[in-house]
């Protein structure tokens, strides 16, 4: 799925660094697209349930009580309950602040690296470069899921009692997560420092002697920030998904920590009886995704207008 | 064209002793005991545990390992399983096949209904019809593969009743019936798989196309009257699949993934499942292997898709 942020890198990069498109209107662009509001007003609704519904939803996520087991939804258990009895909606609540966040963080992880490892050999060129993409194809070619399941298996315990059962795995989870994905990225901020290199503001700034460091800050990035923010949103959808799969093979989060994913794997056991254990999780990850997904691909689109 | 798969072959090569690298030194410093359980089984006397960790090699430094777990593992040498004693490559030998009919039926299904539907969503751009298409390829490539399935099985195995949900995987086909049972049964994670490939897929395909549409050799070709389908399968598909093979050779990691997600909803005996119940066990030799073998994988069907990329551009055939 690094692909999208390709093909935003094929597209954008020379269209949008051609003619720079002011910024109010690439948000006015994005604001007058109804199905990009509608994603937007979603995912802000499920960021708000998520921030503030436990504050507001007393049910405890993990008290434990047996006579309570698979009660269906209904009044005083909105989503139902599971095999233990915990209440589903304070779970997913709980769950998606893991998740969410776990998303964040790795997708800030891929996106340093990839903005770091692309400027650099995207800016120095040469054998530099030549290092460095051929790093970026090793890590394409990369078994990804196997690979982290591989890390998570031999790193965890030790991260784990070392750091503390949640603290442990969540850092392992993102840094595995990130490391495995800034590669779209790089390849996308080199693409644009290429073409930037090549441009008069730039070889103006060169010849007047301005710091490596200060036209990569001044000159390059900003020009990129378009398709990077975009790669970064689709970013997040991609690392949620990651996490979730860890967590539905049941080797992420301790069971106690209900992440969305690890409430499916919870769940599949209890399938025929309790469907509806699967499906809340499910649509809450389907729905979160779908909506990063939609605006990511619409900011792409408003960034630049040639693609439609 | 031989001389092109050689190269290829030549870049395949270092790219998989990088990734066994990779692997091999992601276990030298893991700070667990590889040795899993057996390390502090009461019932293994000290000779067995000191003769297991020679045999994995663990009483040399780690360059010397790291060369004869190569060397090892390019023979075909993948070691022992720690919870079976079997020879690891005989449990591989064992799931693949399914892994792979799986995935390849999958991914014939998926190119089989992407091209199509990827090229008449370009030609009909901006229509009900595209919209459409787009729309249902956009949520299908946000449906995570273990999502999909579990749905899948709530509807067609638990409220239907039409689907066996789990695979049997001690059916033998003997007969027309138990051949139809073994088809019914790899139904609902083919179609897992085709959900999500024939999404991506779509995308891509549809987004080459629609870069072909305004292309000066369309025009001409349409002015000196060739027929509209014509144009379209000879001329714009062959110049649109070229970046649509360099997507998908770059995709083909996420297809491993899937499979794993697949095999372990319906519980389908290939190394995905394998992967994870030796992960369950602690059974490292097994995990390495086929963390191993999924690389040997990815770079093989890369090497597919080079081959593929071959066959379509005549440039990259005649070496210029």
């Amino acid at each position: 799925m690094a692909i999208d942020s390709d093909i935003a890198a094929e597209k954008l990069v020379v269209p949008e660094i051609a003619a720079p498109v002011e910024k109010h209107r690439v948000w006015g662009r994005l604001w007058g697209d109804p199905v990009a509001r509608l994603a937007l007003a979603v995912l802000v609704g499920l960021v708000g349930a998520i921030a503030l519904g436990p504050l507001l939803y007393s049910a405890s996520p993990s008290a434990i009580d047996f006579g309570r087991a698979f009660l269906p939804p209904g009044w005083g258990q909105p989503l139902g309950t599971n095999d233990l009895g915990q209440d589903q909606l304070a779970r997913l609540l709980i769950g998606g602040r893991i998740s969410l966040a776990v998303g964040l963080a790795a997708t800030l992880v891929g996106i340093s690296l990839g903005v770091g490892i692309g400027a650099v050999a995207g800016f120095y060129g040469g054998w530099v470069d030549g290092v460095l993409m051929r790093l970026t194809d090793l890590f394409l070619a990369l078994p990804q899921l196997p690979l982290v399941l591989l890390v998570v298996y031999l790193f965890g315990d030790p991260v784990r009692r070392a750091l503390g059962a949640e603290r442990g795995i969540f850092l392992l989870v993102v840094l595995v997560i990130g490391v495995l994905n800034w590669m779209s990225v790089a390849r996308l901020v080199r693409a644009g420092f290429l073409s930037l290199k090549q441009r008069t503001f730039v070889q103006a700034a060169v010849a007047l002697g301005a710091r490596p460091w200060g036209i990569v800050k001044s000159h390059l990035l900003p020009n990129i920030l378009g398709p990077v923010i975009v790669a970064a949103t689709i970013g997040v959808g991609n690392a949620l998904l990651a996490e979730s799969t860890l967590s539905f093979l049941g080797v992420g989060f301790p069971p106690d920590v209900p992440t969305w994913g690890r409430m499916l794997y919870d769940a599949q056991n209890y399938i025929e009886s309790a469907p509806y254990l699967v499906l809340a999780p499910g649509l809450a990850i389907f729905l979160t995704v779908l909506c990063i997904n939609t605006l990511g691909d619409r900011l792409r689109d408003s960034l630049d207008p040639t693609s439609r | 064209m031989l001389g092109y798969l050689i190269k290829r072959l030549l870049i395949a090569l270092p790219t998989l002793l990088a990734i066994s690298a990779v692997i091999f030194f992601i276990l030298a410093l893991a700070p667990t005991n590889p040795l899993g359980d057996l390390a502090t089984n009461p019932s293994i006397t000290p000779e067995v545990r000191e003769n297991i960790r020679r045999s994995l090699g663990l009483d040399q430094p780690i360059p010397i390992r790291y060369v004869k777990w190569t060397i090892a593992l390019f023979s075909g040498n993948l070691g022992y399983s720690f919870t079976s004693r079997l020879p690891v490559a005989d449990l591989i030998a064992q799931r693949l096949p399914v892994t792979l009919w799986v995935i390849g039926v999958a991914y014939l299904l998926s190119v089989a209904l992407a091209l199509p539907l990827g090229i008449f969503a370009a030609l009909r751009h901006n229509t009900w019809v595209d919209r459409a298409i787009t729309t249902v390829a956009f949520m299908g490539f946000s449906t995570p593969p273990f999502f999909s399935g579990l749905v899948l099985i709530i509807v067609l195995s638990v409220r239907l009743g039409w689907l066996p949900f789990i695979y049997d995987n001690t059916l033998v086909v003997r007969d027309f019936a138990s051949f139809t049972q073994w088809l019914r049964q790899s139904i609902m994670p083919i179609v897992t798989l085709v959900l999500f490939q024939t999404a991506v897929l779509l995308r891509f395909v549809r987004a080459a196309m629609l870069e072909e549409i305004p292309q000066n050799y369309v025009k001409t070709a349409r002015a000196k009257g060739l027929g509209r389908w014509r144009i379209v399968m000879l001329h714009m598909l062959r110049n649109a699949l070229m970046p649509v093979v360099t997507l998908v050779a770059l995709d083909i990691p996420t297809i491993f993934t899937g499979a794993i997600v697949t095999e372990q909803v319906f519980r389908v005996p290939g190394i995905g499942a394998l992967l994870i119940e030796s992960i369950y066990r602690g059974d490292t030799p097994v995990v390495m292997a086929i963390a191993f073998i999924y690389a040997v994988l990815v770079v093989g069907f890369n090497l597919v898709a080079d081959l593929l990329y071959g066959v379509i551009d005549p440039r990259v055939r005649y070496g210029h």
